[in-house]
C-alpha cells in the first residue's frame, strides 16, 4: 500500500466509523422510550448492529494508523471539530416519526453502498462491508414498515411523517459527494463512488414514500459539511455526553 | 374441599405443575398475577436506572454489553407479561396497575445510578440477588412462571458476571475508579440485601405463599445464600465490605451480619426514594409519546384488511 493511499483508507475507516457511531448512538437513545416493548428491543438491536460496526472499522483503523492508538481513541479522544460523520447521522432523535424517516434514508444508503463496498479490494473493508449488508436487509425492511405504516396510519402520524422527510431531505444530499479522498479510492477500488448512487439511492426511498402516501421533497436546500468536520450544534452535545468518563479519567482502562 | 381443590392440593403435593388450562383457587391466581407482574414490571423498570448510562458509557465494548443487557431486561419483561396473561389478564391492564401505583416494582430501582460504577454494581448485586431468588423460582408450581425463570436465569447469570468484571476493572483501575468501584458497593450492598423482603416473620405473603409452592424458599434463606456468596466476591475486588459486622459463623456454616434498615426500605418502598416518581413518569410520558405511534398501526392495519375484504368480495 502506498502512504497516500495508506492515510486516505485510514481517513476512509474513520469516516465509516464515525457515522456507525453517531448513528448507533442516536439510536440508543431511544432505549424505554420506545412506543411499546417490542419496539424497544428490535430498534435496540439495530443501535447494536451499528455501534458493532463502528467497533469493528475503529479497530482497523488502530491498525492502520499504527501509533499507539486504539479502538476508542477514535469515538471517545475527538471533538466534535475532527469528528467525519454525515451530517444526517447526528439530528437528534427527534419523535419516532423523524427518528423513522432518518433511518429509512440512512438504511437506503446503506443498502446502495454496501454493496459497492462489498467489492472493496481492501479485505477487512471488505468483510466489514459483507456482514453489514446482512443486517441491513433487516434494518431496511424494519424501517420501510414503519414508515409505510406512519405515513398511511393516521392523520397525526401521517403530518409527523412528511415532517420529518421535509426536515431532513437537505442533509441527504451530502450523502452522494465526493472528494480527494474518496476519489482516490474509489479509483484504486478500495472505496466507493457514491457520487454514482443517487439515483439508485432516490428511486428507493421515492417508491417507499409514495407507497406511504408522503410526498417526495424537491431538492430546494442541501446541508453539507459532515466530512470535513463542519456539524450542525447538535453533535457537540451528543459527543459531551458520550465522552464525559471516559475523558474524566484520562488512560484508564474499562 | 371440593375435589377440584383436592385435586389441585394433591398435584401441589406431588410436585406437580399447574398450567393455565388447570382449575386453581383464585386466591391463588391472585397471588401469581400479583408476584409475577411485580416481577415483568421490575424487569420493564429496572431498564431506567441502567438505561440512563448507555450513552456515557465509557468504551464502545462496555455501551454493546449495556445496551444488549438492558435489551435482555426488555425481554424478560415481555416474557414475563405473556407469562402472566396465562392468567387471565391483559398486558394492557396489567401495565395500567404499574402506572397507577397499584402494581410494585422491585423498590431497588427506585435508587439512583450516579457513576459509572453504579452499572457494574447493579449487574453484580442486583442481578445476582434476583438469580438467587429466581434459581429457587425455577421450581415454583405454576407452570409457565418456572418455565420462564429457567429461561431468564441464564441471561441474568451473563448479567452478573459482566457486571462484576466491570466492577472488577474499575477495582484494579487508578485510585479514582476504584474508589467508584467502593461507592458503588457502599450505596448498592444494602438495597440489594432488601431485595429479598422483610424478615419471614414480618412477609405478609410468604406462609400462602409457601404452602402453594409459589415461593419455594423463605426470604431469610434466600437472603442468607447471597450474603453468603458475596463476601468472597468482595475480597477478590479488593474493596471493604459495607456491612462492618459481617463474620464468619462456623456452627451454622454461615456469614452472621448487621442488621438491615428497616425503615429505610418502607420509606423508600413508600414513596421516599430518590427516584420513585421520576421512574413511573418516565414509563407514563414514554407510553403517552407512544400512543399515536400504536394508533397510526392500528389504523394502517385496519386499511390494509378492509382492502383485503374488498378485492374479496
Ligand atoms: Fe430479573
Ligand atoms: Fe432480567
Ligand atoms: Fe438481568
Amino acid at each position: 500500500m502506498s502512504d497516500a493511499i495508506k492515510q486516505a483508507t485510514l481517513e476512509y475507516v474513520i469516516r465509516l466509523g464515525d457515522d456507525s457511531v453517531v448513528l448507533g448512538h442516536r439510536i440508543s437513545e431511544w432505549v424505554s422510550y420506545g412506543p411499546f416493548l417490542e419496539e424497544d428491543i428490535a430498534y435496540g438491536n439495530v443501535a447494536l448492529d451499528y455501534i458493532g460496526r463502528a467497533r469493528l472499522y475503529y479497530s482497523y483503523a488502530a491498525e492502520l494508523a499504527d501509533d499507539g492508538r486504539t479502538e476508542d481513541d477514535f469515538p471517545y479522544m475527538r471533538s466534535d471539530r475532527e469528528y467525519r460523520n454525515l451530517l444526517l447521522m447526528e439530528m437528534p432523535r427527534g419523535d419516532f416519526a423523524y427518528s423513522q424517516v432518518r433511518q429509512l434514508f440512512a438504511d437506503a444508503y446503506a443498502a446502495v453502498m454496501l454493496p459497492e463496498l462489498v467489492k472493496s479490494k481492501d479485505e477487512t473493508i471488505a468483510a466489514v462491508a459483507a456482514k453489514a449488508i446482512k443486517e441491513t436487509k433487516y434494518h431496511l425492511r424494519r424501517s420501510r414498515d414503519w414508515v409505510l405504516r406512519l405515513g398511511d396510519g393516521t392523520e397525526e402520524s401521517h403530518k409527523r411523517t412528511q415532517k420529518a422527510v421535509d426536515q431532513l431531505w437537505g442533509y441527504t444530499h451530502e450523502l452522494f459527494d465526493m472528494d480527494e479522498t474518496e476519489q482516490l479510492l474509489a479509483d484504486n477500488g478500495i472505496g466507493v463512488d457514491v457520487s454514482k448512487l443517487r439515483d439508485a439511492w432516490h428511486a428507493m426511498v421515492s417508491e417507499i414514500l409514495t407507497t406511504a402516501t408522503l410526498t417526495v421533497p424537491d431538492d430546494s436546500w442541501a446541508v453539507r459539511g459532515g466530512r470535513t468536520g463542519y456539524h450542525t450544534e447538535n453533535l457537540g452535545h451528543m459527543l459531551t455526553e458520550m465522552q464525559i468518563v471516559h475523558r474524566s479519567h484520562p488512560g484508564c482502562q474499562w | 374441599m371440593t375435589s377440584q381443590e383436592d385435586n389441585f392440593m394433591r398435584k401441589i403435593e406431588a410436585d406437580e405443575k399447574i398450567e393455565p388450562k388447570d382449575w386453581m383457587p383464585e386466591a391463588y391466581r391472585k397471588n401469581l398475577i400479583r408476584q409475577m407482574s411485580q416481577h415483568a414490571h421490575s424487569e420493564v423498570i429496572g431498564m431506567q436506572p441502567e438505561g440512563n448510562w448507555i450513552t456515557r458509557a465509557p468504551s464502545l465494548r462496555r455501551k454493546v454489553v449495556l445496551l444488549s443487557k438492558v435489551q435482555d431486561e426488555a425481554g424478560h419483561g415481555l416474557y414475563l407479561y405473556s407469562a402472566t396473561e396465562t392468567l387471565g389478564i391483559t398486558r394492557a391492564e396489567l401495565i395500567a396497575a404499574l402506572q397507577s401505583g397499584e402494581a410494585k416494582y422491585a423498590s431497588i430501582f427506585n435508587y439512583p445510578t450516579l457513576t459509572w460504577g453504579d452499572v457494574g454494581a447493579i449487574g453484580w448485586l442486583v442481578d445476582g440477588a434476583a438469580i438467587v431468588n429466581q434459581v429457587s423460582l425455577q421450581r415454583t408450581s405454576y407452570g409457565p412462571y418456572s418455565r420462564g425463570m429457567i429461561r431468564i436465569c441464564k441471561e441474568e447469570s451473563f448479567h452478573q458476571r459482566q457486571g462484576y468484571e466491570a466492577l472488577l476493572a474499575l477495582a484494579n483501575g487508578s485510585p479514582e475508579q476504584k474508589q467508584m468501584a467502593q461507592d458503588s458497593l457502599n450505596r448498592f450492598y444494602w438495597p440489594a440485601l432488601m431485595m429479598f423482603g422483610p424478615h419471614d416473620s414480618e412477609s405478609a405473603h410468604s406462609a400462602k405463599s409457601m404452602e402453594w409452592k409459589i415461593k419455594r424458599e423463605t426470604n431469610d434463606d434466600l437472603r442468607q445464600k447471597f450474603i453468603d456468596q458475596t463476601v468472597p466476591q468482595i475480597e477478590v475486588l479488593g474493596l471493604e465490605h459495607p456491612d462492618k459486622a459481617i463474620k464468619w459463623n462456623e456452627e451454622r456454616g454461615h456469614y452472621d451480619s448487621g442488621e438491615i434498615d428497616w425503615d429505610e426500605f418502607y420509606s423508600v418502598i413508600n414513596g421516599n426514594g430518590h427516584c420513585n416518581r421520576q421512574r413511573v413518569e418516565h414509563h407514563i410520558a414514554a407510553h403517552d409519546e407512544g400512543t399515536w405511534v400504536r394508533d397510526a398501526i392500528t389504523a394502517y392495519n385496519e386499511k390494509k384488511n378492509a382492502k383485503k375484504a374488498q378485492n374479496v368480495a
